[in-house]
């Protein structure tokens, strides 16, 4: 699935990354953890392409296409999706406008035949229920007055309607409450497949009790430092980053 | 005296109106013939060179035109309005739908008595220091002008829309378009001015003056929209006087054209007026759009929030200069002004003078203007998510207008502006596909 070998990375010529390595194969959930500042939403941030996150080594196969290069829409054609640690507002667009364009974009990257309007309205009212908005938020602007909750469901909206092969969600935990964390947990297990792999970006382990992942990675200063099962995460929990940051900066 | 005044002195002089007209317009013909031609160091007219107005030869229609091929031109669909359409300057009966409407009247056609309210308000709203030597020549050249008179607590059930066309001719044609809207005390209407072209490019000179006169707790929906192609020289303004508990609600379109000046003058002349004037400008290529504001609160107890949005696109260049000026009697105003600006070219340019005069101390009041360029991190959230970035400026542009456009109550409207004003910024189908 996607194949990160030595990344480097900085921001305005700070480096932020260096060196990470990390491989997810088909079906497989990653999480990432880490101290604050330890690089974790830059990581989401270079592999969706955002400009000012410049990558100065090493590489990312996405199914076996370097995506380094790639305008941010071509990586999401091919596939990758980042739901946004903090979704952006865009007033006077309607969420529905913003759905239909992302859907047609993607759909014809990949061949697919194209919604008509009454199609894609169907099925957009159908992924508003499984994430459980009301249907008037499609008629609102993009994420206009929207609660840190609402938000994040419109990114789980966005990302149930887009099939992508590689989800990455950027601390989409943070600011929720129990319940409005449980909804987004249902709605990532239930895209989790065979085909379809995730990289969970968090700071608490609590997400994780909700979306269980296979692998759990502990990111500090720039390197993954520590990798195991998802039993490392309460270990975190408990003895906090402090031993493995101690750790890093030794090496 | 310049060649622009004396040609246009020559239109004035070959008129043929009525005694009583002609005597209420005298006064104005003889401030014009006086006027000199503004330069850069006349400061209404500062950033807005009127060279490409003066240069030019226009001819005054004699003769009305044909209406084959207009009525689309003319039509705002779902509006449901009676409508008076004007073809270079000339009413055409065809176009036109308002003949059952008692409450409006051609001035050539007055009665007695509404002469004698058109003799009253003629020119009287259009008083201060805004009033400039194209408005004078408006005056002076009034001949088909509208009367909309509406009794007191009458309403007009469907909008009235005013349009003026212009028409690809041999020669360009100099048009005068002229209304004065009354509404009695009580009275409530929705007025929509609406100026367009017929393709192809051309330069005809529309020069425009409304003036409104509210009474007390009467209320006025005016759309005011400028559709014309490019070539097209646009000088409009619209004063209004608003008296005790009158409600102005107003929205201004410029698509922008090779010259397009607005004179937009609110009076409070009396207490518990409100004002609502909003407006997009959307100039693109070597366009050039300028709005004129000031808003007189010369009474205590007035609101007045005035909103505009500017994008300017290649080569285009904008003014905006909103004045509130606030009376030492005018205690307890509570006025905003707002004017925001994107850029999308290195080349584009805007003025922008917000300017707030206050001297009375019980008042709330903000303003302020700001320009800037599409946000990056809105147009990464778009591209994330598949959308070229092409399109992404697209819809972020229209996003910035359509915001103030979706908040106007006519929903007709609302649709008739909304592929309009994408299309300006998708100029390529594929790149406004999602938002028509």
């Amino acid at each position: 699935m996607i194949s990160i070998q030595n990344l480097h990375a900085s921001v305005e010529d700070k480096a932020i990354l260096k060196g990470l390595n990390l491989e997810v194969k088909a079906g497989e959930v990653h999480a990432i953890m880490g101290p604050n500042g330890a690089g974790k939403s830059t990581l989401g941030n270079v592999l969706a392409g955002r400009e000012g996150y410049e990558v100065t080594g090493g590489s990312a196969t996405l199914n076996g296409t370097d995506i380094l290069e790639l305008d941010p829409e071509e990586r999401a054609r091919l596939g990758l999706f980042l739901a946004f640690q903090y979704p952006v507002e865009i007033p006077g667009v309607s969420n529905l406008e913003f759905l239909k364009a992302s859907v047609d974009a993607v759909r014809e990257q990949q061949g697919k035949e194209a919604l008509d309007s009454v199609q894609f309205l169907k099925l957009a009212r159908e992924k508003c229920k499984a994430v459980n908005l009301d249907q008037s938020f499609l008629k609102r602007g993009v994420n206009e007055g929207f609660s840190g909750g609402e938000k994040k469901r419109n990114e789980l909206m966005q990302m149930m309607l887009l099939e992508p092969s590689l989800c990455i969600l950027d601390e989409t935990d943070s600011g929720l409450d129990i319940d409005a964390l449980q909804v987004v947990a249902e709605g990532v297990n239930a895209m989790r497949d065979a085909n379809r792999s995730f990289i969970v970006v968090t700071h608490y382990q609590r997400l994780l009790d909700y979306i269980v992942p296979d692998y759990v990675h502990v990111l500090a200063n720039g390197k993954i430092v520590k990798s195991g099962g998802k039993e490392l995460a309460l270990e975190l929990e408990e003895k906090g980053y402090g031993w493995l940051e101690d750790a890093a900066t030794a090496e | 005296m310049s060649e622009f005044i004396q040609q246009q002195l020559q239109h004035v002089d070959a008129l043929e109106r009525s005694a009583w007209l002609q005597q209420a317009t005298d006064g104005s013909r003889d401030v014009f013939a006086n006027a000199s031609v503004p330069t850069r160091k006349t400061e209404l007219w500062k950033y807005t060179p009127v060279r490409a107005l003066t240069e030019g030869v226009y001819a005054q229609a004699a003769q009305t035109f044909s209406a084959a091929g207009l009525d689309e031109y003319a039509t705002i669909p779902a509006l449901g309005s009676h409508r008076l359409v004007f073809v270079n300057g000339r009413l055409s009966q065809e176009l036109s739908s308002h003949e059952a409407l008692a409450q409006v009247t051609l001035f050539s056609q007055a009665d007695e008595q509404q002469q004698q309210l058109i003799r009253q308000h003629l020119d009287d709203v259009m008083r201060g220091s805004q009033r400039h030597w194209l408005n004078e020549l408006n005056s002076a050249a009034t001949n088909d002008g509208v009367l909309i008179h509406v009794g007191k607590n009458q309403r007009l059930q469907q909008p009235l829309q005013v349009t003026w066309l212009t028409t690809p001719q041999a020669q360009a044609f100099s048009v005068n378009a002229r209304l004065l809207v009354v509404l009695e005390s009580g009275a409530e209407a929705t007025l929509v001015e609406h100026y367009d072209s017929a393709t192809d490019a051309q330069n005809s000179f529309t020069n425009a003056v409304t003036e409104i006169r509210l009474g007390a707790n009467a209320q006025l929906q005016h759309y005011r929209l400028q559709l014309m192609q490019e070539d097209a020289l646009h000088v409009g303004a619209v004063h209004t006087d608003l008296g005790r508990d009158a409600r102005y609600q107003s929205f201004h379109v410029s698509l922008g054209s090779r010259l397009s000046r607005n004179d937009l003058v609110v009076n409070h002349t009396e207490g518990g007026s409100h004002c609502e004037m909003h407006g997009v400008y959307v100039p693109q290529n070597q366009q050039l759009v300028d709005f004129h504001s000031c808003i007189e609160h010369a009474v205590a107890h007035c609101t007045s929030n005035e909103v505009f949005r500017g994008i300017m696109n290649d080569s285009a260049k904008a003014v905006f200069n909103g004045r509130i000026h606030i009376h030492p009697q005018a205690q307890k105003t509570l006025a905003e002004l707002s004017n925001k600006n994107l850029l999308l070219t290195n080349k584009a340019e805007i003025n922008t003078k917000p300017e707030l005069e206050i001297y009375a101390d019980d008042v709330k009041c903000a303003h302020g203007a700001t320009v800037a360029q599409l946000e990056e991190k809105a147009l990464f959230y778009l591209q994330s998510r598949g959308i070229s970035r092409d399109e992404a400026e697209v819809m972020l542009s229209f996003g910035f207008i359509n915001e103030l456009l979706e908040a106007q109550p006519h929903d007709a409207l609302v649709q008739y502006l909304r592929p309009i004003l994408a299309r300006r910024f998708g100029r390529d189908f594929q790149l406004s596909r999602h938002l028509l």
